[in-house]
């Protein structure tokens, strides 16, 4: 066996400091790249932000245990490592509202937590309307919020023109009436996330073992889960979460389990580097386009999921263009701004558009999937809840609506009203 | 992406709306697992990564419904039929079958 | 009065030496010729300074003549057509230019950030995700608006973008990808079977390096072969040549995003003309014949203004008519960039050196360097330059391990090519590593397409035409159009031989290997240590690879060195994929016409005439506009509710301007 290496040093201006004077020669790998061990009690599958956050508040809060986090390649590589990077708890429905306030609160003290700058950035996320039933809606919702002690208030035309004044205001198909703030909103550098996380479950005592894809799920005579076959070698397991959204379906499918989930691409985009100019993140209610801009510069924006089932990583055409003509509809100065890249990333999409934290029919294996294209926001809130159920196997009371029995129950949480067609949620 | 509508040949992407899963049939209400028949048909999917046959409406031309069968990791289409040449030989299939 | 162009040679280039346009770099006045871009320009006034770098502030010149450019990066125009961040070695000048160096204050010679250059041993890769944690209350009070402040290159205008764009659809049988040898080559051979051909490239003038490296083909100077060629082109009723256009994306079926730059040419554009036409073109078959990209090699002091691509300084010389420099120091790993010695000599420069990294010097630069009297140092690397705001030496550490000071202002340096393979990966293709041309080519194409010339690793002139003949007359004949057998071009094979050298060990100063985000061999050997090994981790932790040149000049370097960190093979430790777009395309272009009030079609009810004639006030009903209500007296939606004797419906939630 090789000798587990030293923990890294605790993160700070005075470690950075004393490594400048010798060439920063001193830092250790912010987390082991740890070799598969035979047997632990929890084998966490999926190295993104909710499988290492579930890992690192299993760790934290429910005492000693045997950990493992297995990644298929390298662990950040999800909808974390590629998303438009958007916090917020603004939601409508009960059954939502207490889980995404619960995460919020947990980025605002993540830094402090983990010892991991992931540039949790409260600058705001205000959300336009443009038509009196649009403006009361968002009244509907900012009073929800509040009923659940969340910030929220309503802002006339005139508020929104000091807090953003190149938006389109005069000459727009569908003008600017108002927005709904919420001022704790914002932005965290994902793939910081990821490493943080990743950084803290490995002080834990967390084996993080990339590079090690799950092939089959091992099974014991009363069909109960024991491990994990995975191309390197089995691993025996208590018990199993998994938390690969993006490829629910597949992993689920090992076991026989069919879920209410498809997968669909949607894209994302950034720009060149420019000055900062827009402050918080901003929503247009009159076509789908959300923006922000990065500490770098780049502007940082999203729309609508292409719309068919895909796998592929990437997108088409159309939706480019339909983002972007909502992104000059809003804010004509963007124009000569130059888009310097797109991807696309895999969405569980859930037949609500709300995700799944719960057990599952088969004894051992836990469920955290369909996150749909709001899983970032949730990372510390699923890891959290995640991390209760596996333990505790009760789930965690601000995830308790997650179940994946609501569907056939009648009590899907569905915040758009869409009905089961998940590329519209 | 392109699909080569049998009707009016091949056309972008943006001419069609995604209607889902074509694998999918209505159970029947009077059977008795209705519920959970219903259930399994309303949130349920296969969402394997490969081949896909689905629901496409061509609304910006001839306004047909299709079955394409496209791989969801490439994206590659290998076959287009129009969704009531599908319907009808299933129903073909359940009669000389029955 | 206006200066001379003291670095302008006395004859060549594609210069319209009758004619002079007068040009502003940061509110100095210049002249230059049409044919020139601003780079070429500013080099032939001398001016050697273009820029800052984006986190240490340190003087930047221009690297490169094409879009891989990661340093020379300008504000160009001012007030609502203002655009950030444009690449000056891309941006044809035109009579009034008016340009301005980015990210400096108060001035470009004299920048206070560069301060920053001393805070170097602190702003290390990844520095800020270890620190300003505390006090948890002043992230976003302090540390992060500080942040901000310093954030960003160029500005983008204040104003509404005042131009528009246009889109279009074209279909072929053939879009041909770069109109290079290669390209021009399939375009004849595609053109006159009569398959629909288009042909695109992204400059303005065709003929790619064979014009640059001044070659000959078909016993006539590239020149008027490629002027031949387009004629023999224009001739053909199914060729659409595309000048200033990038394809910049694949998508499915068949698809290829492009941009045509329509008017950036000009100072506005042309009445009823668009700045930009966005093209999806959908061809039944591609050739991509995009060319390469010359890598550098990374030493100490490799950003040093004058410090350039061997190959961007013969494309000065020939396609531009200026000399980059006056006594030249050529740094390479191969055979083929060490005749731009040649180039040089012929130019006037003097050649001081040619510093080959390679042990055992080939007979190819033995005899570029005796004609061109210059030292041959075989074996020898370049440690470091020397120099304030430009390179005025370098030190050279010979075969013996002495080090040599050399008197320079420019060095050309080459560390072998990259085929610009990025739309390959598009479809999640994936490059294949290739230890005999050292480099990476491309692996699974996407469906349809042919790759040729030095994009397929033909990098000797006469295979690259053959490759570009072969794959032309193969999509044309594919395509249902046969004929009678391929034409074939007249052209030597240039010797490409090459050995590794990605970096220069036992630098003293700072080695660059992404040189817009600032990131050196340490933040790469950090990383290592940190553990971000596997590629992506690398380039997030790093920002390798995230500027405008999309890492075209620095990620297979950043790959090699991870590689050698690590005593892995480069294919072991990963591989570079792209993302659309090739180059950075302006948001404007993908939105077209659909903005302001064209953002959406308005839909108007039979009875709108009628209602609005009694006042209505209308409401947004989806794409409808509908009347919402009648006021009488000066009331509003709220007024309406008063009136009625009842309180309004209460809105519990206070508008934050009341």
């Amino acid at each position: 066996m090789t000798p587990r290496a030293t923990k890294s040093a605790r993160y700070s201006i005075f470690s950075v400091l004393r490594e400048s004077l010798r060439g920063h020669t001193g830092w250790r790998p912010t987390w082991r790249d740890a070799e598969p061990k035979p047997d632990y009690d929890i084998v966490i599958i999926g190295g993104g932000g909710h499988g290492l956050a579930t890992a690192y508040y299993l760790a934290k809060n429910h005492g000693p245990a045997r950990i493992a986090v297995v990644e298929k390649g390298w662990i950040g590589g999800g909808n974390v490592g590629r998303n438009t990077t958007i916090i917020r708890s603004n939601y409508l429905l009960p059954g939502n509202i207490p889980f995404y306030e619960q995460s919020m609160k947990l980025w605002e003290g993540l830094e402090q937590d983990i010892n991991y700058n992931a540039m949790v950035s409260q600058r705001g996320i205000l959300n336009l309307y443009h038509s009196d039933g649009q403006r009361d809606a968002y009244v509907r919702r900012g009073n929800a919020m509040q009923l659940h002690g969340i910030d929220a208030e309503l802002l006339d035309q005139a508020a929104v023109r000091r807090m953003y004044p190149f938006l389109n205001f005069d000459n727009a198909r569908f003008p600017v009436q108002g927005g709904l703030l919420q001022r704790r909103g914002g932005t965290v550098r994902h793939d910081a996330v990821a490493w943080g996380y990743a950084r803290a479950a490995d002080r834990a005592g967390v084996d993080i073992i990339q590079n090690c894809e799950v092939t089959g799920m091992r099974r014991a005579p009363d069909g109960g889960v024991v491990g994990l076959e995975t191309s390197r070698g089995f691993i025996g397991a208590n018990k199993v979460g998994m938390a690969v959204a993006g490829s629910s379906s597949r992993v689920a499918a090992m076991v026989g389990l069919r879920l209410p989930i498809e997968s669909h691409v949607l894209q994302a985009f950034v720009s060149e580097s420019i000055k900062p100019f827009i402050d918080g993140v901003v929503t247009f209610g009159a076509g789908h386009f959300y923006i922000s801009q990065s500490d770098k510069g780049g502007l940082v924006f999203g729309g609508d999921l292409d719309g068919y089932n895909s796998y592929a990583q990437r997108g088409n055409m159309p939706v480019v263009e339909d983002v972007c003509e909502g992104g000059m509809a809003l804010m004509p100065r963007i124009g000569r701004v130059r888009l310097l890249r797109q991807w696309g990333g895999i969405m569980d999409m859930s037949m609500d558009g709300s995700p799944i934290i719960d057990r599952t029919p088969v004894d051992g294996l836990y469920l955290n999937a369909g996150w749909c294209y709001g899983g970032f926001k949730a990372t510390p809130a699923s890891g959290l809840c995640f991390a209760h159920l596996i333990a505790r196997d009760e789930p965690h009371p601000v995830a308790a609506a997650y179940r994946l029995d609501r569907f056939a129950r009648g009590y899907a949480i569905d915040e758009k009203g869409m009905g089961p067609q998940p590329n519209l949620h | 992406m392109r699909i080569i509508c049998p009707h009016c040949g091949e056309r972008g992407l943006d001419e069609f709306v995604y209607h889902g899963d074509a694998s999918l049939t209505r159970p029947d209400p009077a059977s008795a697992t209705a519920m959970a028949d219903f259930v399994r048909y309303a949130f349920e999917r296969e969402n394997k990564a490969g081949a896909h046959r689905e629901l496409w409406y061509h609304s910006a031309g001839c306004h047909a419904w299709l079955v394409v069968t496209r791989n969801v990791i490439t994206h590659a289409i290998a076959s287009v039929e129009l969704a009531r040449d599908v319907a009808l030989a299933r129903d073909l299939a359940a009669r000389t079958g029955a | 009065m206006t200066k001379a162009q003291p670095n302008r040679l006395a004859r060549g280039g594609l210069i319209d030496r009758s004619r002079a346009l007068q040009f502003y770099f940061d509110g100095h006045t210049y002249t230059g010729h049409p044919g020139d871009t601003l780079a070429s320009a500013l080099i032939a006034n001398g001016v050697s300074l273009t820029g800052r770098s984006f986190k240490y502030h340190r003087p930047r010149g221009i690297l490169s003549a094409g879009s891989e450019e990661p340093n020379a990066l300008v504000e160009l125009r001012t007030g609502s057509r203002q655009e950030a961040n444009t690449k000056a070695t891309v941006t044809e000048l035109y009579d009034g230019l008016d340009a301005r160096s980015q990210n400096r204050w108060p001035s470009l010679a004299f920048d206070v950030l560069s301060i920053n250059s001393l805070l170097a041993p602190i702003f290390v890769a990844g520095f800020y995700y270890k620190t300003f944690m505390w006090p948890a209350a002043l992230w976003e009070k302090l540390y992060e608006p500080a942040i901000r402040r310093a954030a960003g290159l160029g500005r983008a205008s204040d104003e509404a973008d005042p131009d528009t764009y246009e889109k279009a659809t074209a279909f072929c049988d053939v879009l041909i990808i770069g109109g290079g040898p290669a390209g021009l080559a399939a375009a004849i051979n595609a053109g006159k079977s009569g398959a629909r051909v288009i042909l695109a490239d992204e400059n303005v003038n065709f003929g790619g390096r064979a014009i640059d490296d001044a070659a000959v083909i078909d016993n006539i100077p590239a020149g008027a072969w490629t002027a031949a060629a387009l004629s023999q082109l224009g001739a053909m009723a199914e060729v659409k040549i595309m000048p200033r256009t990038t394809v910049f994306g694949v998508y499915d079926g068949g698809t290829y995003g492009a941009i045509e730059r329509v008017s950036d040419h000009l100072a506005v554009p042309a009445r009823g003309q668009p700045r930009q036409r966005l093209w999806r073109i959908v061809a039944k078959h591609t050739i991509l014949a995009s060319g390469a990209t010359e890598r550098p090699i990374v030493f100490g002091g490799n950003d040093r203004p004058g410090v350039m691509l061997a190959g961007a300084v013969r494309t000065y010389i020939n396609r531009f008519g200026v000399a980059p420099g006056r006594q030249a120091v050529v740094f390479v790993n191969n055979d083929y960039a060490a005749m731009t010695a040649t180039a040089l000599d012929q130019a006037g420069v003097q050649v001081v050196a040619i510093v080959d990294s390679r042990a055992t010097p080939s007979d190819t630069v033995r005899e570029i360097a005796s004609a061109t009297e210059a030292q041959l140092l075989s074996g020898a690397v370049i440690v470091d330059t020397r120099g304030s705001k430009r390179v005025r030496s370098v030190c050279v550490r010979t075969a013996g391990a002495e080090k040599v000071t050399l008197d320079c202002d420019l060095v050309a340096m080459s560390g072998g090519y990259n085929p610009n393979i990025q739309l390959t990966t598009h479809l999640n293709g994936r490059p294949v590593w290739s230890d005999a041309l050292v480099t990476f080519n491309a692996g699974t194409l996407p469906p349809g397409m042919a790759i040729a010339g030095a994009a397929a690793g033909q990098f000797g002139l006469k295979s690259c035409l053959a490759s570009g003949a072969t794959a032309g007359f193969d999509a044309a004949t594919a395509s249902g159009f046969g004929s009678a057998a391929a034409v074939g071009f007249n052209a030597i094979d240039e010797s490409a031989a090459i050995e590794p050298l990605w970096r220069v060990d036992g630098c003293r100063g700072k080695a660059f290997v992404d040189q817009q985000n600032d990131v050196t061999v340490g933040d790469i050997e950090l990383a290592e240590r940190e553990g971000f090994r596997a590629v992506e981790h690398l380039k997030r932790y790093t920002t390798l690879g995230m500027a405008t040149d999309q890492g075209r000049t620095a990620n297979v370097n950043a790959l090699a060195i991870m590689a050698e960190l690590t005593s892995k093979t480069i294919p072991q430790t990963g591989m570079t994929v792209a993302r659309p777009p090739y180059t950075p395309v302006a948001i404007g272009a993908f939105a077209g016409h659909h903005r302001g009030q064209d953002f959406k079609p308005t839909r108007l009810p039979p009875s709108y005439a009628w209602a609005k004639e009694q006042g209505a006030v209308f409401v947004e009903t989806g794409l409808w506009l509908r009347p919402s209500y009648f006021p009488q007296g000066g009331e509003n939606s709220m007024g309406r509710l008063r009136t009625n004797g009842r309180a309004p419906a209460s809105l519990p939630m206070d508008s934050a301007s009341a």
